[in-house]
Protein backbone atom coordinates (compact mmCIF):
# COMPACT_ATOMS: atom_id res chain seq x y z
CA UNK A 1 0.00 0.00 0.00
CA UNK A 2 1.02 3.61 -0.40
CA UNK A 3 0.68 6.44 2.10
CA UNK A 4 0.51 10.08 1.03
CA UNK A 5 1.91 12.57 3.56
CA UNK A 6 0.75 16.16 3.11
CA UNK A 7 3.25 19.00 3.18
CA UNK A 8 2.12 22.53 4.01
CA UNK A 9 4.27 25.63 4.45
CA UNK A 10 5.19 25.31 8.14
CA UNK A 11 4.80 21.53 8.39
CA UNK A 12 7.74 20.11 10.33
CA UNK A 13 6.99 16.44 11.00
CA UNK A 14 6.27 15.30 7.46
CA UNK A 15 9.64 13.57 7.05
CA UNK A 16 9.23 11.55 10.26
CA UNK A 17 5.70 10.66 9.15
CA UNK A 18 7.08 9.61 5.75
CA UNK A 19 9.73 7.44 7.42
CA UNK A 20 7.18 5.86 9.75
CA UNK A 21 4.87 5.07 6.82
CA UNK A 22 7.82 3.56 4.91
CA UNK A 23 8.33 1.07 7.75
CA UNK A 24 5.03 -0.54 6.79
CA UNK A 25 4.54 0.38 3.13
CA UNK A 26 5.37 2.87 0.39
CA UNK A 27 5.01 6.59 1.00
CA UNK A 28 5.39 9.91 -0.74
CA UNK A 29 4.90 13.58 0.04
CA UNK A 30 1.91 15.47 -1.38
CA UNK A 31 2.33 19.25 -1.79
CA UNK A 32 -0.38 21.50 -0.36
CA UNK A 33 -0.82 23.42 -3.61
CA UNK A 34 -1.54 20.32 -5.70
CA UNK A 35 -4.87 18.54 -6.00
CA UNK A 36 -3.62 15.14 -7.18
CA UNK A 37 -3.47 12.49 -4.45
CA UNK A 38 -1.37 10.31 -6.81
CA UNK A 39 -3.36 7.16 -6.16
CA UNK A 40 -2.34 6.76 -2.52
CA UNK A 41 -4.31 4.37 -0.28
CA UNK A 42 -4.18 6.49 2.87
CA UNK A 43 -3.41 10.09 3.83
CA UNK A 44 -1.35 11.42 6.74
CA UNK A 45 -1.81 15.07 7.71
CA UNK A 46 1.40 15.72 9.66
CA UNK A 47 2.36 17.89 12.60
CA UNK A 48 3.91 21.33 12.52
CA UNK A 49 2.65 24.86 12.17
CA UNK A 50 0.86 24.97 8.82
CA UNK A 51 0.60 28.53 7.51
CA UNK A 52 2.24 29.73 10.72
CA UNK A 53 -0.81 28.73 12.78
CA UNK A 54 -2.18 32.16 11.84
CA UNK A 55 -5.67 32.95 13.13
CA UNK A 56 -6.10 29.47 14.69
CA UNK A 57 -4.04 26.31 14.29
CA UNK A 58 -5.24 24.56 11.14
CA UNK A 59 -7.69 27.29 10.13
CA UNK A 60 -5.87 28.30 6.93
CA UNK A 61 -4.53 24.86 5.95
CA UNK A 62 -8.08 23.61 5.79
CA UNK A 63 -8.54 25.68 2.60
CA UNK A 64 -5.39 24.45 0.82
CA UNK A 65 -6.07 22.98 -2.65
CA UNK A 66 -4.89 19.51 -1.56
CA UNK A 67 -7.46 19.55 1.26
CA UNK A 68 -10.34 19.64 -1.24
CA UNK A 69 -9.08 16.29 -2.55
CA UNK A 70 -8.49 14.96 0.97
CA UNK A 71 -12.07 15.85 1.97
CA UNK A 72 -13.42 14.01 -1.11
CA UNK A 73 -11.10 11.07 -0.33
CA UNK A 74 -12.38 10.94 3.27
CA UNK A 75 -16.00 11.20 2.17
CA UNK A 76 -15.38 8.22 -0.14
CA UNK A 77 -14.19 6.20 2.86
CA UNK A 78 -10.41 6.65 2.44
CA UNK A 79 -8.23 6.47 5.56
CA UNK A 80 -7.03 9.84 6.83
CA UNK A 81 -4.73 10.16 9.87
CA UNK A 82 -4.16 13.59 11.42
CA UNK A 83 -1.28 14.03 13.85
CA UNK A 84 -1.05 17.11 16.12
CA UNK A 85 -1.39 20.05 13.68
CA UNK A 86 -2.95 17.52 11.30
CA UNK A 87 -5.58 16.75 13.97
CA UNK A 88 -6.25 20.49 14.25
CA UNK A 89 -6.59 20.74 10.45
CA UNK A 90 -9.07 17.84 10.34
CA UNK A 91 -11.17 19.42 13.11
CA UNK A 92 -11.15 22.79 11.32
CA UNK A 93 -12.18 20.99 8.11
CA UNK A 94 -15.05 19.37 10.09
CA UNK A 95 -13.83 15.93 9.12
CA UNK A 96 -13.59 15.31 12.88
CA UNK A 97 -15.88 16.62 15.63
CA UNK A 98 -14.70 19.12 18.23
CA UNK A 99 -11.81 21.56 18.43
CA UNK A 100 -8.33 21.92 19.95
CA UNK A 101 -7.87 24.78 22.42
CA UNK A 102 -4.82 26.25 24.15
CA UNK A 103 -3.20 23.96 26.73
CA UNK A 104 -4.51 24.51 30.22
CA UNK A 105 -0.91 25.13 31.37
CA UNK A 106 -0.59 27.90 28.69
CA UNK A 107 2.76 26.49 27.60
CA UNK A 108 4.28 24.58 24.75
CA UNK A 109 4.87 21.22 26.38
CA UNK A 110 7.01 18.36 25.13
CA UNK A 111 6.90 15.06 26.99
CA UNK A 112 6.41 11.34 26.60
CA UNK A 113 2.80 10.44 27.41
CA UNK A 114 1.06 7.21 28.29
CA UNK A 115 -2.09 6.54 26.28
CA UNK A 116 -4.84 3.95 26.70
CA UNK A 117 -6.58 2.30 23.77
CA UNK A 118 -10.34 2.66 24.29
CA UNK A 119 -11.37 1.21 20.93
CA UNK A 120 -9.23 -1.52 19.42
CA UNK A 121 -11.76 -2.40 16.74
CA UNK A 122 -11.15 0.60 14.53
CA UNK A 123 -9.14 1.07 11.33
CA UNK A 124 -6.27 2.83 13.11
CA UNK A 125 -5.97 0.76 16.29
CA UNK A 126 -6.94 -2.82 15.49
CA UNK A 127 -3.26 -3.70 15.75
CA UNK A 128 -3.58 -2.83 19.46
CA UNK A 129 -5.28 -4.64 22.31
CA UNK A 130 -8.24 -3.09 24.13
CA UNK A 131 -6.88 -1.19 27.12
CA UNK A 132 -3.30 -1.48 25.84
CA UNK A 133 -1.01 1.28 27.04
CA UNK A 134 1.06 3.09 24.41
CA UNK A 135 4.03 5.33 25.13
CA UNK A 136 4.26 8.14 22.56
CA UNK A 137 5.70 11.68 22.69
CA UNK A 138 3.45 14.75 22.60
CA UNK A 139 4.60 18.33 21.86
CA UNK A 140 2.13 21.14 21.40
CA UNK A 141 0.63 24.37 22.70
CA UNK A 142 -2.90 23.88 21.36
CA UNK A 143 -3.88 20.35 22.33
CA UNK A 144 -6.82 20.70 24.71
CA UNK A 145 -9.54 18.66 23.04
CA UNK A 146 -13.03 20.07 23.46
CA UNK A 147 -16.47 19.04 22.27
CA UNK A 148 -19.80 19.80 23.91
CA UNK A 149 -21.44 17.23 26.20
CA UNK A 150 -24.03 16.13 23.66
CA UNK A 151 -21.38 15.53 20.99
CA UNK A 152 -19.17 13.63 23.45
CA UNK A 153 -22.04 11.35 24.48
CA UNK A 154 -22.78 10.52 20.84
CA UNK A 155 -19.06 9.93 20.13
CA UNK A 156 -18.81 7.64 23.14
CA UNK A 157 -21.77 5.55 21.97
CA UNK A 158 -20.32 5.28 18.47
CA UNK A 159 -16.85 4.22 19.67
CA UNK A 160 -15.22 7.43 18.41
CA UNK A 161 -13.23 8.04 21.59
CA UNK A 162 -10.25 5.94 20.50
CA UNK A 163 -7.35 7.00 22.74
CA UNK A 164 -7.19 8.69 26.10
CA UNK A 165 -4.36 9.96 28.26
CA UNK A 166 -3.59 7.52 31.06
CA UNK A 167 -4.09 8.69 34.66
CA UNK A 168 -1.88 11.71 35.38
CA UNK A 169 -0.82 12.19 31.74
CA UNK A 170 -3.41 14.72 30.56
CA UNK A 171 -1.19 17.82 30.72
CA UNK A 172 -3.20 19.85 28.21
CA UNK A 173 -6.58 19.67 29.98
CA UNK A 174 -8.48 17.73 27.29
CA UNK A 175 -12.09 16.95 28.18
CA UNK A 176 -12.48 13.37 29.50
CA UNK A 177 -8.70 12.92 28.98
CA UNK A 178 -9.32 12.44 25.25
CA UNK A 179 -6.14 12.08 23.19
CA UNK A 180 -7.45 10.71 19.87
CA UNK A 181 -10.86 10.59 18.17
CA UNK A 182 -12.33 9.23 14.96
CA UNK A 183 -15.27 10.30 12.83
CA UNK A 184 -18.50 8.34 13.04
CA UNK A 185 -17.61 6.19 10.03
CA UNK A 186 -14.21 5.39 11.55
CA UNK A 187 -12.10 6.24 8.49
CA UNK A 188 -10.74 9.58 9.78
CA UNK A 189 -8.66 9.66 12.96
CA UNK A 190 -6.81 12.43 14.75
CA UNK A 191 -4.54 12.47 17.80
CA UNK A 192 -2.31 15.05 19.45
CA UNK A 193 0.64 12.75 20.38
CA UNK A 194 3.08 11.82 17.63
CA UNK A 195 3.14 8.12 16.66
CA UNK A 196 5.63 8.93 13.87
CA UNK A 197 8.20 9.90 16.54
CA UNK A 198 7.84 6.54 18.30
CA UNK A 199 8.86 4.00 15.68
CA UNK A 200 12.25 2.98 17.01
CA UNK A 201 13.14 2.18 20.61
CA UNK A 202 16.63 3.54 20.08
CA UNK A 203 15.48 7.14 19.53
CA UNK A 204 11.79 7.22 20.42
CA UNK A 205 11.86 5.39 23.74
CA UNK A 206 9.27 3.03 22.26
CA UNK A 207 8.06 1.79 18.90
CA UNK A 208 4.39 1.91 19.90
CA UNK A 209 3.63 4.52 17.24
CA UNK A 210 4.22 1.95 14.51
CA UNK A 211 1.06 0.15 15.66
CA UNK A 212 -1.04 3.00 14.25
CA UNK A 213 0.65 2.81 10.83
CA UNK A 214 0.57 -0.99 10.89
CA UNK A 215 -3.16 -0.93 11.71
CA UNK A 216 -3.75 1.33 8.70
CA UNK A 217 -1.85 -1.09 6.46
CA UNK A 218 -3.90 -4.02 7.76
CA UNK A 219 -7.10 -2.06 7.09
CA UNK A 220 -6.15 -1.16 3.53
CA UNK A 221 -4.78 -4.58 2.62
CA UNK A 222 -7.62 -6.39 4.42
CA UNK A 223 -10.12 -4.43 2.35
CA UNK A 224 -8.46 -5.62 -0.86
CA UNK A 225 -8.69 -9.34 -0.10
CA UNK B 1 -15.82 50.13 1.56
CA UNK B 2 -17.01 49.93 5.10
CA UNK B 3 -14.79 49.51 8.11
CA UNK B 4 -15.70 46.57 10.29
CA UNK B 5 -14.37 45.16 13.51
CA UNK B 6 -14.96 41.55 14.48
CA UNK B 7 -14.56 40.74 18.16
CA UNK B 8 -13.94 37.07 18.86
CA UNK B 9 -14.20 35.63 22.37
CA UNK B 10 -14.00 32.20 23.94
CA UNK B 11 -17.54 30.85 24.41
CA UNK B 12 -18.98 31.17 27.90
CA UNK B 13 -18.36 28.04 29.93
CA UNK B 14 -15.17 27.07 28.10
CA UNK B 15 -12.10 27.54 30.26
CA UNK B 16 -9.98 30.47 29.09
CA UNK B 17 -6.48 29.99 30.58
CA UNK B 18 -5.25 33.32 29.17
CA UNK B 19 -8.11 35.16 30.87
CA UNK B 20 -7.40 33.36 34.13
CA UNK B 21 -3.70 34.27 33.93
CA UNK B 22 -4.46 37.96 33.35
CA UNK B 23 -7.06 37.97 36.11
CA UNK B 24 -4.47 36.62 38.54
CA UNK B 25 -1.76 39.02 37.35
CA UNK B 26 -3.76 42.22 37.89
CA UNK B 27 -4.05 41.97 41.69
CA UNK B 28 -0.32 41.27 41.83
CA UNK B 29 0.16 44.75 40.33
CA UNK B 30 -2.17 46.30 42.89
CA UNK B 31 -5.36 46.41 40.77
CA UNK B 32 -8.13 45.13 42.99
CA UNK B 33 -11.74 44.40 42.10
CA UNK B 34 -11.26 42.69 38.70
CA UNK B 35 -13.29 39.63 37.70
CA UNK B 36 -14.41 37.63 34.65
CA UNK B 37 -11.41 38.47 32.46
CA UNK B 38 -11.47 36.91 28.99
CA UNK B 39 -8.88 37.32 26.26
CA UNK B 40 -10.07 37.21 22.67
CA UNK B 41 -9.05 38.45 19.22
CA UNK B 42 -9.84 41.55 17.18
CA UNK B 43 -10.02 41.38 13.40
CA UNK B 44 -10.32 44.74 11.58
CA UNK B 45 -11.22 44.80 7.93
CA UNK B 46 -12.66 46.97 5.16
CA UNK B 47 -15.46 45.25 3.26
CA UNK B 48 -17.53 46.18 0.23
CA UNK B 49 -20.44 44.01 1.31
CA UNK B 50 -20.93 43.90 5.09
CA UNK B 51 -23.65 41.29 4.59
CA UNK B 52 -20.86 38.77 3.96
CA UNK B 53 -19.27 39.30 7.38
CA UNK B 54 -21.46 36.75 9.13
CA UNK B 55 -20.45 34.05 6.64
CA UNK B 56 -16.76 35.08 6.90
CA UNK B 57 -16.98 34.59 10.66
CA UNK B 58 -18.68 31.21 10.41
CA UNK B 59 -16.22 29.89 7.83
CA UNK B 60 -12.88 31.36 8.83
CA UNK B 61 -12.57 34.27 11.27
CA UNK B 62 -14.04 32.38 14.23
CA UNK B 63 -14.54 28.75 15.15
CA UNK B 64 -18.22 28.78 16.15
CA UNK B 65 -17.81 25.52 18.10
CA UNK B 66 -15.68 27.27 20.71
CA UNK B 67 -15.86 31.02 20.01
CA UNK B 68 -18.52 33.73 19.92
CA UNK B 69 -18.13 36.66 17.58
CA UNK B 70 -19.55 40.15 17.44
CA UNK B 71 -19.54 42.28 14.30
CA UNK B 72 -19.22 46.04 14.78
CA UNK B 73 -19.62 48.33 11.74
CA UNK B 74 -18.10 51.80 11.81
CA UNK B 75 -19.45 54.95 10.22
Amino acid sequence: MKFGVLQFPGSCDEIDALNAAKRVGDAELLWHGDRDLKGVDAIVVPGGFSYGDYLRAGAIARFAPIMESVIDFANDGGLVLGICNGFQVLCEARLLPGALLGNINRRFTFRQVGLEVLNSGGSFTHGCALGERLSIPAKHSWGRYYADAQTLAAMDRAGQLVLRYAAGENFNGSVHDIAGVSNERGNVFGLMPHPEHAIDELVGGSSDGLKIFESMRLTVEGARV
Amino acid sequence: MMRARVLIRPKAGILDPQGVAVERALPALGFAGVANVHVGRLVELDVEDPAQLESMCEKLLANPLVEDYEIVLEG
